[in-house]
């Protein structure tokens, strides 16, 4: 299926036209208040007064992705894998220009977008008002968002067992939230997108649902990225895995090459 | 190689292609593919910012509404909590205090819940600016959009909370005998150039409390001396009439007074144009303009640093 598609879309020259290009990308985190567990005022402030070299004492650096390269190419879907804190999110993050570079430089197609709506979200807001505020912070105009609301709310499901979309969100049990989210983020088209643990909400029903929306949007977008844990739905949606551990790019191949090493190395 | 990777890593699909050799860098040229992340031009950034005006009404509307949607009596707080802090401030300086030497009655309820009142404006658009940016990590980390629509948003919150209290102070004006009339119409500009002066405080505050989230500590000390230097609760030149001129003119060029001056005399009938100082106006117009503009540019010479943890 993957194949297919790929093939129809190469540039005149027969090159595979690339999307996203990650060259060297370093990404570190400065955290306040994680060094060795001093917390009282008085080292707080000897961290203040004792500086070095324009550093302060009191930040701490995580280096959480390292050095990583890849050429990602449309009409891919990459799925990204590796254990927990491994820098997967982290990286989605760079790719879709969300968090700075330390060093290094990700060039991309168009606009790559985050499928993940949540944090415009309020949970004292109804789901209707939700909705709306979701799609415009996904950039979308407001007529947009009036023709597609319906379609959001139908394919969320929410209203399935009653008249829920007109109450806070705050009521919804966490799976109602997270289709509705997902329906959100789902309802625009991308050039780049990319997709954090979604496929991991909802009922088995739903879950078959939004596989199937993403291989939708696949269609429409140029490449897909897909954070999972689940090898089964990586094996569904993705033809290249890149493996990622310690922020270190490990492997970057096909579907089953990798997720096989993967499962060797993970025991499973 | 079409399939690029570190040193160490396994490339196990290599195809032959015509961009074999290229770097990264030539391969992105060649495609016209950007960097991402980068900060746009300032004129590019205006025209983003202006496609995402209704995110940033329906961002500030939503703001507003879900402050008191836990409350029982919902969004009748909006007026409450003004009129409340105004009886508040009533009763220390006015009653017990008695700061209002010179000034009757009349005038002086009406002229402290309107120093109150636009003071607050300024100040909670300072402190939600201070907060725009650090408080919503999540929002800037997850979504692409000019991160000046936080600060703006948030200016624009604190406006409309303002109508709210402005519904009490006509109220209040009526109740001491200024009714309505045509200088009443001045609110709109002062009110106007207020809230550009605020969304350039702002995103000012933005930036450095992105940077500094200990801002948001220190700044409710700085923006109380503020609120008593700007002579919320009795008149500048009344106050200081036995000191050095100089103090008096510098206290009510300092914008907060400025804007609390103008509304006063727009709102009250015993607060004609001798208790305002000279230029009054162009110094309203200039404090907007200088603040507004600087705090854009301030703002946006690090859009793309926003979000760095």
């Amino acid at each position: 299926m993957a194949d297919l598609e790929k093939n129809d879309k190469r540039a005149d020259d027969g090159a595979r036209v690339p999307t996203v290009i990650a060259d060297d990308v370093h990404i570190v985190y400065r955290v306040l208040g994680g060094s060795g567990g001093r917390g009282s005022a008085t080292a707080a402030l000897s961290r203040i007064v004792r500086r070095d070299k324009g550093e302060s004492r009191g930040v701490r650096k995580v280096h959480a992705v390292r050095g990583v390269s890849f050429t990602a190419y449309r009409g891919e879907a990459i799925g990204l894998i590796g254990t927990n804190g491994s820098g997967k999110s982290t990286l989605l993050r760079a790719i879709a220009g969300l968090l700075p570079t330390e060093s290094g430089k990700v060039y991309t197609d168009g606009q790559p977008s985050l499928l993940g709506v949540n944090a415009a979200l309020m949970g004292d807001l109804t789901g209707e008002r939700n909705v709306i505020l979701g799609g415009l912070a996904m950039g979308m105009t407001r007529e947009e968002v009036r023709e597609r609301y319906q379609g959001i709310v139908d394919f969320s499901g929410i209203n399935e067992k009653g008249d829920f979309i007109t109450l806070p969100m705050r009521t919804y049990s966490s799976g109602m939230g997270a289709r509705l989210r997902f329906s959100i983020a789902a309802a625009k088209d991308h050039d780049v997108l990319m997709i954090d643990e979604a496929l991991a909400t909802g009922d088995r029903k739903f879950q078959k649902r939004s596989e199937q929306r993403i291989r939708e949007l696949r269609k429409e977008a140029g490449t897909v990225f897909l954070v999972s844990h689940s090898n089964s739905s990586i094996r569904d949606t993705c033809d290249r895995v890149l493996w990622l551990e310690k922020g270190e790019l490990l492997m970057d191949g096909p579907t089953d090459e990798v997720i096989k090493a993967y499962e060797k190395e993970t025991g499973r | 190689m079409s399939d690029t990777t570190q040193d160490g890593a396994i490339a196990t699909s290599v195809r032959p292609s015509p961009d074999d050799g290229l770097t990264p860098a030539e391969l992105a040229a060649k495609y016209g593919l950007s960097v991402s992340g980068a900060r746009p031009g300032l004129a590019e950034y205006i025209r983003q910012l202006w496609g995402r005006r209704h995110f940033i009404l329906a961002f500030s509307q939503a703001k507003l509404t879900a402050q008191y949607s836990q409350a029982k009596l919902g969004q009748l707080w909006q007026v409450a909590t003004p009129l409340l802090n105004a009886l508040v401030y009533y009763l220390i300086f006015g009653l017990i205090l008695g700061t209002r030497e010179g000034i009757p009655n009349e005038v002086f309820v009406p002229f402290l819940v309107t120093g109150v009142f636009v003071f607050t404006f300024t100040q909670s658009s300072v402190m939600a600016g201070v907060r725009a940016i650090s408080g919503n990590l999540g929002l800037v980390r997850a979504l692409h959009f000019p991160r000046a629509a936080l600060p703006i948003s948030f200016a624009l919150q604190q406006l409309q909370q303002l109508l709210f209290s402005m519904l009490v102070l006509f109220l209040i004006a009526i109740g001491f005998g200024s009714y309505p009339k045509l200088s009443w119409l001045l609110i709109l500009p002062a009110l106007a150039l207020q809230f550009v002066f605020n969304t350039g405080m702002a995103m000012i505050m933005a930036r450095l409390g992105s940077k500094t989230p200990d801002l948001a500590q220190l700044m409710p000390f700085i923006m109380r001396t503020w609120m008593y230097a700007s002579g919320v609760m009795f008149s500048i030149p009344m106050m200081l009439k036995d000191k050095p001129a100089w103090i008096a003119d510098v206290l009510q060029w300092n914008p907060a007074a400025i804007y609390m001056d103008l509304i006063r005399f727009a709102l009250i009938d015993g607060y004609g144009t001798e208790n305002l100082p000279p230029h009054i106006w162009a110094f309203a117009l200039g404090w907007a303009i200088l603040f507004g503009i600087a705090g854009f540019v301030y703002f946006w010479k690090a859009e793309e640093r926003y979000g760095r943890g």
